[in-house]
């Protein structure tokens, strides 16, 4: 995603104002400034540039504004956490607000993807909280006429060291705010965080416990009505006709409207039956008749696409990377194995089916919404709508799930819409048929392997050819097919395994269906063909799997770091009884670096039971090691549940599946025991969390598997009870 | 259309309804309490899981007219102010992420708990497997479950810290 190297460039500032009396501290976006410069609002104009995340009352409440989703990653904690460690409160004693999408702040920070919503905020969210805190404590030294190294601030107050007295922030507010900023804030030593590093319970999960935490699909607004869309389950097709007279009878169904689904530059034609209560709608949409063209794409089935992707990892495709000489390297090879490995079409499915309730008023339209991003939903819809952006107003609500799917704005802009053409507000909910069926989908790859080894058992030689058809080619209005789709070959050449001679490379396939990013993205498929085939080649080489990675890793080098790792806490040396087997597996990519160790065993039934993972994720710096825990086993369930249920197929231009009977999900008997240990010496790097735990799941699995049982699974998803 | 009675968490609702209208829809649009969520419509995921008379109950895809008259209750019953047992068990072991499947969670393990006090892993597996959680916390939820039976869990999340 561009977006994510566009966060990182971003430049900040901070800048202090009075809004009514209340202290507002935040960061703005000046083009002229750097990082870390801090500007005195006093005489400024503020404009549309200024961006409070801080704001303190007279009466003392803090409220702190977190622009990014919560989806379950767990931000609404450690997005404000990072405020509230420099400005000395806790977070029981403020009121977290997510961002609206308005224009004060940064476009990129109210998007969230690409496990990057602590790392880009570390520094600058603490900033913010240092800089109001020193100008809290320099307010209350002047009201004492005290200095300033007499104070200092600790749980919402400044105290004075030598009295004993202590004053509120709300009592400073008014005074601080006219204050200078100051230029560097001095940011906390680590070793005094009260807040980040340590286990912190999330403030979302007593409202999430009792049933209180609003959704998107939570949202009420006087004098709404539902909305539930018919579209044609071939991708594609066109509306001919249709027939809403039977539609009409349902009691409750008010009208018929056409509809337009706008994926980026595809679109899909609706027609959305509106009605007083959402069983009405549904309902009513049964009762449609419509008659569509589906432009020859009903000939579409998986079965022809995989063969053609197999056809084409026959051709050379696109170099991608080059170490030494791969043809020579291979020629040469005392040994050489080839693979092909294949993975599938899979749903994001959170559990909140996609929905949006808008509000067309006077040229402006409010939205509810649960998005991955309040800048990417205001942007869409003021764009299908042609109005200005200042015109939407997008009210973010807690996400029930999001992995990708919640970054395109299809659903939203359809709810948009329709709420325009019947001038009430009105709840679009997409049905579990819908989300499944219809996309957008992650995108299969199929990898083409060459390894050579030395008469010694080195690896002296390596191919990974990527073929498939790219993200960006779906959604870009312009792809250049000339040029290798570096997100299709996410993390391929930058594993650091010491091979001499590599030779990546893309192999770009065409398709209509609409695609998109899937937690961890392209990392998700792509370390499944390579970590397997290292596998491979030790296997060829007569090697111990472990030992064959770090024989290839005598450079420093984080993968070593959580190798070396894993084979400790999962005890790789010591033998399991018989009838279990273990697999390791790393991944280093745009997101961070996990690996896993996977215990199986055999079942009397023949079955294969994954017992446990163990699993090693570096951080360099970590802000909530128990939420970093919760993402790493909730990613190696998600990893497993593509690794091992459904995918989706495709027969006569159809999904196949449709709802959780046939595209099954993990369960809790299913879920292995899982052992997280967190690498963070505190460095100054701050590694992805979100993502890092899916990639290495399904090779460290499937090199248990062969561990196990001889069989090597070349083809995702495999059945645990079928090996 | 027809007037059913429903007793939610203790309150009689008189509403004027479809008899066909799964309950679900009832509770969440027509009475107004939104704990209960809506995954699938087919009783493949949980996420709207009531209990009718203490049965843990799909209410998606039940109709109305099957509620008339019985004892519902919702995540919004359990207890007054969120501190039934199971509830404190899920917040000492951070159980939700998305937490949007949750409640249906809860629903399931409050009447798993009330029917066996003292459940295996193999009891927890059956009560629990109609229950899908897409963020996978399905090994917190196993915790969460032994600690509310009262039974020693090897660690408390949030206890082990650092």
């Amino acid at each position: 995603m561009e977006e994510k190297t566009k966060i990182n460039r971003r430049k900040f500032i901070t800048i202090s104002g009075i809004a009514g009396g209340a202290l507002v501290l935040g960061y703005a976006l000046l083009k002229e400034t750097k990082l870390g410069e801090l500007v005195n609002m006093s005489g400024v104009d503020a404009g549309s540039e200024f961006t409070p995340y801080i704001i303190i009352d007279r009466s003392g409440k803090i409220t702190l504004m977190n622009p990014k989703a919560e989806m379950g990653q767990g931000t609404y904690q450690s997005v404000p956490a990072l405020i509230a460690e420099e400005l000395e409160v806790s977070l029981d004693q403020v009121t977290v607000k997510l961002t609206s999408g308005e224009a004060k702040f940064p476009d990129d920070q109210q998007m969230t993807g690409g496990s990057s919503s602590v790392n880009t905020n570390y520094l600058p969210l603490r900033t913010a909280g240092a800089a109001a805190k020193e100008m809290l404590v320099k307010a209350a030294s002047e009201k004492w006429g005290a200095p300033v190294t007499e104070c200092y601030a600790a749980n919402a107050m400044v105290h004075h060291k030598p009295s004993g007295k202590s004053i509120s922030y709300g009592d400073l507010a008014e005074r601080a705010s006219k204050l200078p900023v100051p230029k560097k804030p001095a940011l906390k030593d680590p070793k005094d965080f009260r807040i980040l590093g340590k286990s912190s319970p999330r403030n979302d999960i007593p409202l999430k416990v009792k049933g209180k935490a609003v959704f998107g699909i939570d949202a009420d607004v006087p004098g709404m009505v539902y909305a539930s869309i018919e579209r044609c389950p071939v991708l594609g097709s066109k509306l001919v006709s249709f027939d809403d007279s039977d539609t009409l009878k349902i009691k409750g169904v008010t009208q018929v409207v056409k509809t337009d689904r706008i994926f980026f530059k595809n679109h899909y034609m609706g027609l959305a039956v509106i009605a007083e209560n959402y069983w009405a709608a549904l309902q009513g949409r049964k009762a449609l008749k419509v008659t569509w063209d589906n432009q020859g794409l009903d000939k579409f089935n998986s079965k022809d696409y995989e063969q053609s992707l197999r056809e084409l990892s026959k051709t050379e495709g696109l170099t991608a990377h080059k170490d030494g000489d791969f043809d020579s390297g291979y020629a040469n090879a005392a040994k050489k194995i080839e693979a092909l490995y294949e993975t599938p079409f899979v749903s994001h499915s959170p559990m909140e089916p996609m929905n949006c309730t808008a509000e067309w008023k006077d040229g402006k339209i409010e939205v509810w919404v649960s998005s991955q991003g309040a800048a990417w939903t205001r942007d869409e819809i003021a764009k299908a709508l042609s109005i200005p952006k200042e015109n939407v107003k997008v009210n973010m609500l807690f996400s029930g799930g999001g992995f990708g799917r919640r970054i395109s704005q299809d659903f939203a802009v359809e709810a948009a819409s329709i709420a325009k053409a019947i001038n009430k507000p009105v709840k679009l909910i997409w049905t579990r048929e819908d989300d499944t069926s219809l996309g957008p989908f992650r995108p299969p790859t199929f990898s083409a392997m060459k390894g050579g080894l030395s008469g010694d058992g080195k690896a002296v030689a390596f191919q990974h050819k990527v073929v498939s058809p790219s993200i960006n080619a779906t959604i870009m209005d312009k792809f250049d097919k000339s040029k290798v789709d570096e997100d299709m070959v996410e993390g391929i050449s930058i594993q650091p395994y010491e091979i001499p001679n590599v030779r990546n490379a893309y192999v770009y396939s065409e398709i209509h269906l609409p695609l998109t990013w899937w937690r961890s993205v392209t990392a998700s498929t792509v370390s499944f063909a390579h970590e397997s085939f290292i596998d491979e080649m030790a296997v060829a080489a007569g090697k111990d799997p472990m030992a064959f990675r770090l024989g290839m890793l005598n450079k420093p080098s984080d993968s070593k770091k959580v190798l070396m790792k894993l084979k400790e806490v999962s005890h790789w040396d010591t033998p399991l009884p018989a009838g279990k087997a273990r697999g390791v597996a790393q991944w280093n990519f745009f997101a961070g670096l996990c690996g896993h160790v996977v215990e199986v065993s055999r079942r009397k039934d023949n079955s294969v039971k994954v017992d446990k993972v163990y699993s090693v994720i570096d951080l360099g710096t970590v802000v909530n090691p128990d939420n970093v825990r919760s993402q790493v086993e909730g990613g190696i369930a998600m990893a497993l549940t593509a690794a091992t249920k459904d995918a989706i197929t495709f027969e006569n231009g159809k999904a196949v599946q449709s709802n959780f009977h046939n595209n099954r999900m993990l369960r809790i008997d299913e879920m292995p025991e899982i052992e997280v240990h967190i690498l963070a010496d505190g460095g100054p790097v701050i590694k992805g969390v979100g993502e890092p735990g899916l990639p290495p799941l399904a090779p460290a699995l499937c090199n248990a598997v062969f561990a196990l049982t001889g069989k090597r699974v070349r083809k995702l998803p495999f059945d645990l009870n079928n090996v | 259309m027809a007037d059913h009675t429903l007793i939610i968490n203790g309150q009689s609702h008189t509403v004027d309804i479809d008899s066909q209208m799964p309950l679900l829809w009832v509770i969440r649009d027509v009475i107004g309490l939104k704990g209960t969520k809506f995954g699938c419509g087919i009783a493949q995921c949980g996420a709207c899981t009531i209990h009718l008379d203490g049965d843990p109950t799909r209410s998606c895809s039940i109709p109305v007219s099957i509620a008339d008259g019985k004892k519902i209750t919702t995540i919004e019953g359990i207890s007054e102010t969120g501190d039934h047992p199971v509830q404190k068990a899920w917040t000492d072991q951070q159980v939700p992420q998305c937490g949007y499947c949750q409640s249906g969670q809860i629903m399931s393990a409050v009447a798993l708990l009330a029917k066996n006090p003292n459940p295996s892993d193999a009891d927890i597996d059956v009560a629990m497997s109609g229950n899908i959680c897409r963020c996978g916390t399905y090994q917190r939820i196993r915790k969460a479950i032994h600690q509310a039976a009262g039974q020693t869990i090897r660690q408390n999340n949030l206890a082990e810290a650092k």
